[in-house]
Order: C-alpha cells, then sequence, then structure tokens
C-alpha cells in the first residue's frame, strides 16, 4: 500500500464506519453553526422531537444577518430581528454555546473557531457556509454542508460523504514585496479554472506556504471553495501549535502535548499519490484584481481585461462577454485608475489583525477620497479589540474609512448597508458574482492593501505605486 | 422527499460554465423565513439572469422564453452550482419546477444537498451535452429515468448515466437520510467513546460542559 495524503489521514481517522458505493460515516469533531442557514434544521429536529447527540461539540454566532454599522443592536435590520432571537432560543433549548451579538467572542465563525481555539488540527469543522475550508489553515478538514446535512449533523454527529480525490497545489518562490496571499491564490484561480478543485480535496503545500502566518494561511484556504473544492488545508507545523497553544478552548497541559505528537503525524507521506498536481511559482504573481463574476476572472493589476475570443472553449466565451457586459468594462482595458463608489475591507477571507494591519499601513495619514464611502468590518469582536488597542481605529477613522462591527456585511450584500446598481466596490472579500453585494453591483475582489490604496485614490489603483 | 423515477419534459439549455449559488438563489435574500415560504423562493431563482434593472423579465434569459417556462430540466456547462452551501439554491430551483439538472460538472456541496431534496444531478460529457442541448432547443421533451439510468433525447437517442447507487435509490425512494442517520446513533456513540480515549483534546473543550 502507498502513503497516505495529510487529508486521507484525517479522514481515515474519522470514519465511523464505512458505507455502501464508496460513503463514509463521518464524524464532526466541531460544528460551527451560523444564523442564516439553520433554522430549517433546528425546525426538522422539533417537528421529529429530536436531541442534539454531542451538544458540547457545537458553537455558534450570529453573523450574516447582524448589522455592521457602530451602535448596531438585532433591531438595527429586519433580517437580524428575526434570526438573532431564532438563534438564541434555539441554542438555549439544546444547551449550544453561543456568542451572541453583544458577547466579546462574538463574530464571522471562521474567524472566531480558529481565534478561540475552536479549531483544531486533525478535526472535521462543518458548518452551513461553503467558507468553512478557511478552518484549514490550521490544518482542520473543514467543510461546507447544506440545511439538511446540518440536521444530520445536530442529531447524529456525523455526516454520509463520499471521499474526494486528492490534489496538492504546490507554491515555490517567493512571494514579491507588496504581494498578499490573497493575490497568490487568486492567481491560482485564474490559471487553474474556478473548477479545477471539483470533486477534489486540495492541500496547499510549499516553501511560500510553510513561510506564512497562521492568519494568512486561513485566506489561502478560504479560496479553496472558489477552486470548486469542498476541503482545502495546510499540513499543521510548529506556526499553527503555536498560534493554537493557550487559545481558550484549546487543549491545556498534558493534553495539547498528546494532541501536538499526534498533529505532528499529519503530513503527507513522501510516496502519497495526489490524482492531481500543480506546482506555482509564486514569485511571479503580483497583485490582483477580479475584472469579471467569478473568482477566476483575475488579472494582475499590470494586465488588460482579456477577449473573450482568446477564452479556452465556447461556454467560457459566452460567459466573458456576460461578464463584460455586467462589469462594464472592455477587453484590452487596464482596470488601474477605473473609478470606484465603494471599499468594502471585510469577511472571512481578509478581516483579522494582520489584514488591519496591512491596511493600515497604505492608509496611515492619508484621506479617503470623497467620491468613496469605505469600510472597514473586522471579522470579530476580539479583532477589534485587538485592532483598537494597536490605534488601528482611529488610523481608519481619521483617513475617512467607517469601522464597523463585526460581521459577514457586504460580502454577500448584507449587514444593513445597500449599494446601488452599477456602483462599484473593490471588495477583500471571496465571491464577485452577479448581484452579490446588491442588484446590479459590481465587485472587483482584492487583497486588502489593493482595497485600503483604491479607497484613497478613488480609483482601483496598484499598491506598488502607492 | 418527493421520490425521483422518471421525469419528462422540456430541458432548457443554459450553456454558461459557473452558474453560482448567488444566480440560483441571492445571498442577501436568505432572510426570507424558513420554512414558511419555500414556494415563494422560486420569485428570485436566477434573478441577476431572469429579470432586467427596472424588475422586468429579460427575454433573452431561456426560462422566460415560452417554451422552456416551467421546463422540469436543465442542461448547464462546467462548475453548476459553485459557490455558497445555502440549500436554498436547491429550494429555488424547485420552487420552479426543475427536477433535474445535467451539467458537465457540479459545485460540490450543491451537487450533495441535491439529493436532499429530490433533485436529480447528473453528469454528461462536454460533447454529449452540446449536443443534447442543440436538440433540446426546439422546446422537445426530454426524458430522464433514474430506474434505468437512461435519458432520451428528443431525437430519441438513449444516453446512459450513472448516479451513486446509495444516491440513487435514496432519490428513488425519497428517502430521508437523517431517517437513517438517526438509526445509526448507537453506533455513533460507540464510536466517540473509542475515540475519546484516543483522542481525548476533541471531547474535552475547556469550560464546556460535556452532556455525557
Amino acid at each position: 500500500m502507498g502513503g497516505r495524503t495529510l487529508i486521507d489521514k484525517i479522514w481515515d481517522e474519522h470514519v465511523i464506519a464505512e458505507l455502501e458505493d464508496g460513503l463514509d460515516l463521518l464524524h464532526v469533531d466541531r460544528h460551527l453553526v451560523t444564523d442564516v442557514t439553520s433554522p430549517g434544521a433546528f425546525a426538522t429536529l422539533s417537528k421529529r422531537s429530536v436531541e442534539v447527540l454531542t451538544p458540547e461539540l457545537t458553537f455558534g454566532s450570529p453573523e450574516h444577518s447582524v448589522t455592521i454599522l457602530a451602535g448596531r443592536t438585532e433591531d438595527s435590520n429586519p433580517m437580524s430581528r428575526d434570526f438573532v432571537p431564532l438563534m438564541r432560543r434555539n441554542f438555549a433549548e439544546h444547551g449550544l454555546t453561543l456568542f451572541d451579538i453583544d458577547s466579546p467572542d462574538q463574530g464571522i465563525v471562521h474567524v472566531i473557531g480558529p481565534e478561540l481555539g475552536l479549531t483544531l488540527p486533525g478535526t472535521t469543522v462543518v458548518c452551513g457556509d461553503s467558507h468553512t475550508c478557511t478552518n484549514g489553515g490550521l490544518g482542520a478538514l473543514g467543510f461546507g454542508i447544506g440545511t439538511t446535512e446540518l440536521a444530520h449533523v445536530l442529531a447524529t454527529q456525523s455526516l454520509v460523504q463520499r471521499r474526494p480525490s486528492m490534489m496538492r497545489i504546490t507554491f515555490t518562490g517567493r512571494l514579491a514585496p507588496r504581494v498578499e496571499p490573497k493575490d497568490l491564490i487568486l492567481s491560482t484561480i485564474s490559471r487553474l479554472g474556478a473548477d479545477a478543485g471539483a470533486g477534489r480535496a486540495i492541500e496547499f503545500a510549499g516553501p511560500v506556504i510553510e513561510e506564512l502566518a497562521a492568519e494568512q494561511r486561513m485566506t489561502i484556504c478560504n479560496l479553496a471553495v472558489e477552486l470548486g473544492a469542498k476541503i482545502g488545508l495546510i499540513a499543521p507545523d510548529d506556526i499553527t501549535f503555536e498560534y493554537v497553544e493557550s487559545r481558550r478552548y484549546a487543549p491545556k497541559g498534558e493534553l495539547f502535548e498528546t494532541a501536538i505528537e499526534y498533529w505532528r503525524g499529519l503530513v503527507s507521506d513522501a510516496d502519497a499519490v495526489f490524482d492531481r498536481e500543480e506546482v506555482i511559482d509564486a514569485g511571479i504573481v503580483g497583485p490582483q484584481i477580479t475584472w469579471g463574476t467569478s473568482p477566476a476572472h483575475s488579472i494582475p493589476l499590470d494586465g488588460r481585461v482579456p477577449d473573450p475570443a482568446s477564452a479556452p472553449d465556447r461556454t467560457t466565451q459566452g460567459q466573458w462577454a456576460q461578464a463584460l457586459e455586467y462589469m462594464d468594462v472592455e477587453p484590452g482595458q487596464s482596470l488601474d485608475g477605473l473609478p470606484i463608489q465603494w471599499v468594502f475591507i471585510g469577511s472571512c477571507t481578509n478581516a483579522r489583525l494582520s489584514d488591519l494591519e496591512t491596511a493600515a499601513a497604505v492608509i496611515r495619514g492619508r484621506t479617503v477620497s470623497p467620491n468613496v464611502r469605505a469600510l472597514v468590518v473586522p471579522g470579530s469582536s476580539a479583532v477589534k479589540r485587538a485592532a483598537e488597542a494597536k490605534g488601528l481605529d482611529d488610523i481608519f477613522t481619521d483617513a475617512g474609512f467607517e469601522w464597523g462591527e463585526p460581521g459577514c456585511g457586504l460580502c454577500p450584500g448584507l449587514g444593513g448597508v445597500t449599494l446601488e446598481p452599477g456602483e462599484r466596490c473593490v471588495s477583500t472579500s471571496n465571491r464577485n458574482f452577479m448581484g452579490r453585494q446588491g442588484a446590479g453591483v459590481r465587485t472587483h475582489l482584492a487583497g486588502a492593501a489593493t482595497a485600503a490604496l483604491s479607497a484613497i485614490e478613488g480609483s482601483i489603483a496598484d499598491v506598488r505605486r502607492g | 422527499m418527493e421520490a425521483f423515477t422518471v421525469v419528462r419534459g422540456p430541458a432548457a439549455p443554459l450553456m454558461l460554465p459557473d452558474i453560482n449559488t448567488d444566480i440560483l438563489y441571492p445571498g442577501r435574500r436568505s432572510g426570507n423565513r424558513l420554512p414558511a415560504g419555500k414556494g415563494d423562493l422560486g420569485l428570485d431563482a436566477f434573478g441577476p439572469l431572469r429579470y432586467l434593472p427596472d424588475g422586468s423579465e429579460n427575454p433573452s434569459f431561456v426560462l422566460n422564453q415560452d417554451r422552456f417556462r416551467g421546463a422540469p430540466i436543465l442542461l448547464a456547462a462546467q462548475n453548476f452550482g459553485c459557490g455558497s452551501s445555502r440549500e436554498h439554491a436547491v429550494w429555488a430551483l424547485r420552487a420552479l419546477g426543475i427536477r433535474c439538472v445535467i451539467a458537465i460538472s457540479f459545485g460540490d456541496i450543491f451537487f450533495g444537498n441535491c439529493f436532499q431534496n429530490g433533485m436529480l444531478p447528473i453528469v454528461l460529457g462536454d460533447e454529449v451535452l452540446h449536443s443534447l442541448a442543440e436538440e433540446a432547443a426546439s422546446g422537445q421533451p426530454l426524458e430522464v429515468n433514474l430506474q434505468s439510468l437512461v435519458l432520451t433525447s428528443p431525437r430519441g437517442n438513449p444516453i446512459s448515466f450513472a448516479v451513486n447507487p446509495t444516491r440513487r435509490l435514496q432519490l428513488l425512494e425519497g428517502l430521508d437520510e437523517l431517517d437513517v442517520g438517526l438509526r445509526r446513533r448507537d453506533l455513533i456513540t460507540a464510536f466517540q467513546q473509542a475515540d475519546r480515549r484516543s483522542r481525548p483534546w476533541v471531547y474535552e473543550v475547556p469550560g464546556v460542559a460535556s452532556a455525557t
């Protein structure tokens, strides 16, 4: 028998039973719950009078429905007025741990999971949210599930899953100055395609990954799903263990030592076989911006919007033509200098302390363009406090940014803020889909530094200039 | 769950890649309360493609054309249903009357969600799918038979397809996975007891009382 991949090792550890037809019954170690996708599942439990099987492994926080503007309460918008109390009732009824809207631990679940030590290397983490792969940054096998599956997890702490095929993306070389992990992963999606990982689980590896901080690794894994893979993860190492140690819900003392010993074995064997392998030179990647309506529609800041005539196939040609029209950009156009109306720095992709530091370093002492409304929304209450302790909030507000309350906010077009059709937003989030940030809204995905500088200039800007 | 055996009707060709869940059902609409209004989800399905900026129907969108209005089958290209995990995407398609999506490839989470909701996702090759789309353009019906695993093109050509046998049975009998899962609770608890000994750090969460 050949060697096993990192993902195989974690998967095997969680198989409760091998079912027929290549399906496994998989144990769920951590269930993260959001406000918007869970009500249907709790309703299913009530209807059948079923209890949560292992309540101590379920944690949640309201994040999607909540307003992200200063001074918010659950009554600040109609959606959170519905969903926040509903979540509170459901959690109380089943004895689950809730980080409520006014809790010092509230936040986007993929930010607070790692931050609170809930997400641990080698665990399975599921959530009714496709960006659960973010947790892979710590070496957890995280993936998004639907509401029906969510009910299954609550009731049985398990899921019926097909083992994915294995893919590895190795990043060689070294990231150029002012190039963020976000740029690297956007460039990778553009190169490989939005379906490169369909049916696969992706391990990100190589010297570039090994040097990244834990938070940066989360950004890489966050966008695995935009490559089509439910799962993206990185082998845990000393950087991971140092991040996890002493977090509130992480194991302590002897238990932590036992865990580390086990976690050290979580690497792909030298003879492990991957169904698909890609090697990418990170050194040639520059700051990225998306021009179209898929995260795969990414170009370097000094690049040009592509011509549908050069698309790889007929259907992609049609998609590019549609995207050009929706985004109101032309083939051959440079996006550098394109006027914008909004900047959003936030989301489970880029709203950790290091992202806010990156953005603050760009804007310090400068002023947001009068034509732009710019928001910074920390990923969690803890990120917010840490940023405030460093004075980042002052840097942002002095520059003319709004300093928000934690939540998903503008990423899925929520948060109590409405963008108008035709408006252009540079966003550090993960999806530039048609209509996602609002009907007719044009989203350009970018890293934190690019978004920050674009707010200052009032147009899409190349950080290497700024 | 509604069983799926044979579905026959027009197959609407929407031959674009990456039809994502925000197109199928916008996330900012997911505030529509559930389970109260699943039926209404159909109104927002395909919103960005189906409606013009003024809210009127976009006549060039395939499901707005008379021959495909209410079509039970959809033909698509690569990566259909990519994006969010929200099951609203499947519910919205069901609310429009769609029972089967045939595509070159699917978003993984959407693909799984289909089987939980009486929706059959079928993977076919690029060439077969494009010729099927050409045949279906007239609005002539296509038949999908999950019993025999054969679909019959509008011109009568049989095309066989594959579905995971467990998932096939689930659809054919309208089985609810949760019912099966609940019967496995003893097995799961036994696993946890053993697992707790080898990986105690998973189960002993500091400050969180164990129910067991």
